[in-house]
């Protein structure tokens, strides 16, 4: 079959590997019909996620059609349309029976690696490094899901792919940062970040009850396309000083919630740029946090902060200052996408979560290396690449 | 050439990072040297009541084939059983335990990975099996070096770190 598959710092190629096949008696094959860009794909490209192997095949946001499964899958048969979470469950453990779906402790079968680095390890994830299992990803036309019972779920017959397509990451993720966050009727929540995270964070905000939302980015057309069609405030944080503007809109309380959804690689301005930049660079330091910084600063005394963007070492200069003493409540994950998906999928289908709009560029899977390029560079207004195999 | 750079700097990082990690396991995690590292039990808490974990006395096969030492007991609140365990005979030292964990037989590493799968067959039903390496040819020696000190580390996580 085909599939994208890393090979290096910025280094992605099209290959022909092997199919995959039943490995476990709960797996089924899926056959891919849309997979979508992420952010958090671009730490791997840039080589900041460790344990990497040339080779890996990427992407971890898709849906499909089951073509196969194992003696065990009862659940699910061939023929059915499934999104499936981009982390992996077994669906029996005491984390997953918590609803705590990214901590799973039987679906990432290399775990020493994270719990070396962190401590403790984490579920499985789709074509996210060997650290997360080593998982194939989804860039390619057939991929296997193990506990198929538990990852993949049934679309609603009339959803488009290209709406239930973002099920599968970033609407659960965005939800879990508003839900996790305590988003409650009449809160006002900042959303660091307008790609499809952040996005889906400030819509979910909304429906939760946010009496006001204001998104916060740099690119015009990500705030233009933020203010269409999720309907928040927006703030270009290049054009104004974003601490003394939500000071303002807020009564000189700072929003109640604050969730990042920005990740290791965000933007800062100024010094602060230049020194994060070259930390970065040498590997001194992966992590470049100036959304989660500038989010504690603008937070409220008392509220809280969600971290939805990826994370993998540690950070410098973390205002824990600020956070002990205004009290606030910080919290972060992968996402639990199990416990939002089929509420996610109805809401879809109902017309109250619109999501298609973030597939802004439709390719072939022979040109996901464009494609990526694209998506990186935020050419051409790109939000999401999403590949679709059978072009 | 800014390609070839950044490749280098990347695999030299994640040389630094794997061999930190390596380095780990035979330091002490802490500025106090562990004087039961040897003799520790390893434990995973499996989400089940204690009467599921060894049915008539009888343990998982993974353990059950093991010579070890085990102690079963109920976990606090909602969290299940733990169940412990650790090798009856006295474990290599020094040079040897350098050599067994290279070979993968070191027992602690073997009682680790024991633990780990009797949890996943008690939760689950099965030990979910990592997908296969898809790469035929490494493109470039960047890449061949990258892939070899992730294979090392991979080799090595099945290890006796904490779940």
């Amino acid at each position: 079959m085909k599939a994208v598959c890393w090979q290096g710092v910025d280094e992605l190629t099209v290959e022909r590997v092997p199919d995959p096949g039943i490995l476990n008696g709960q797996d089924a094959i899926v056959k891919v019909l849309a997979t979508t860009t992420c952010g958090s794909d671009l730490h791997l490209l840039g080589g900041y996620v460790s344990a990497m192997r040339p080779g890996d095949v990427i992407g971890h946001e898709f849906l499909g059609e089951i073509v196969e499964t194992g003696p065990d899958v009862r659940r699910h048969r061939p023929g059915d349309r499934v999104v499936v979470c981009s982390i992996i469950g077994c669906g029996r453990c005491w984390a997953c029976r918590h609803d705590l779906w990214s901590l799973c402790e039987n679906s990432n079968p290399t775990p020493d690696l994270a719990e070396t680095l962190w401590g403790g390890s984490t579920a499985g994830v789709f074509g996210f490094s060997h650290m997360m299992g080593g998982f194939h990803g989804s860039h390619a036309e057939f991929i296997r899901v193990p506990f198929a019972d538990h990852n993949a779920f049934p679309v609603p017959e009339g959803v488009e792919d290209t709406s239930a397509l973002f099920t599968s990451d970033a609407a659960p993720t965005g939800w879990m940062g508003a839900d996790l966050g305590g988003v409650k009727p009449g809160d006002v929540v900042a959303v660091w970040g307008c790609g499809g995270v952040g996005q889906m964070a400030a819509r979910a905000a909304m429906l939760l009850g946010a009496e006001r939302v204001i998104s916060i980015d740099r690119f015009p057309e990500r705030l233009a396309m933020t203010a269409r069609h999720v309907g928040s405030e927006v703030i270009d944080y290049t054009a104004t000083d974003v601490l003394a503007e939500l000071r303002e809109r807020t009564g000189g309380r700072g929003p109640d919630v604050c969730i990042e959804a920005v990740g290791m690689e965000a933007h800062g301005l100024g010094p602060d740029q230049l020194y994060e930049q070259a930390k970065h660079q040498l590997k001194i330091e992966q992590e470049r946090p100036f959304a989660v910084r500038e989010a504690i600063f603008a937070c409220r005394p008392g509220g809280s902060v969600f971290i939805l963007g990826v994370f993998s070492g540690t950070v410098n200069r973390f205002p824990l200052g600020a956070m002990m003493n205004k009290g606030l409540t910080v919290r972060g994950a992968q996402q639990h996408g199990h416990r939002y998906i089929p509420m996610l999928l109805d809401r879809v289908a109902r017309g109250e979560l619109v999501t298609s709009h973030l597939a802004t560029h439709i390719m072939s899977l022979d040109e996901a290396p464009l494609g990526y390029d694209m998506f990186k560079e935020k050419k051409d207004g790109c939000v999401r690449v999403v590949f679709r195999p059978d072009m | 050439m800014k390609r070839v750079v950044i490749g280098v700097v990347s695999v030299a990082g994640t040389g630094v990072v794997v061999g930190r990690w390596l380095a780990s396991r035979r330091r002490a995690s802490s500025p106090v040297k562990d004087p039961r590292a040897q003799h520790r039990w390893m434990a995973v808490t499996i989400n089940c009541h204690p009467d599921d974990v060894a049915p008539d006395g009888r343990l998982p096969r993974p353990l059950a084939q093991l010579d070890v030492e085990v102690r079963v007991e109920k976990a606090p609140g909602d969290r299940g059983t733990e169940l412990y365990a650790r090798p009856r005979a006295p474990v290599p030292t020094g040079r040897a335990a350098v050599l067994a964990r290279l070979r993968g037989d070191h027992p602690r590493e073997m009682v680790r990975t024991a633990l780990r799968q009797v949890k996943s067959l008690i939760e689950t039903g099965e030990v979910l099996r990592p997908d296969p390496d898809l790469t035929r040819e490494r493109p470039a020696r960047a890449g061949r070096a990258r892939a070899k000190v992730v294979d090392m580390a991979l080799a090595r996580a099945a290890g006796e770190e904490r779940l």
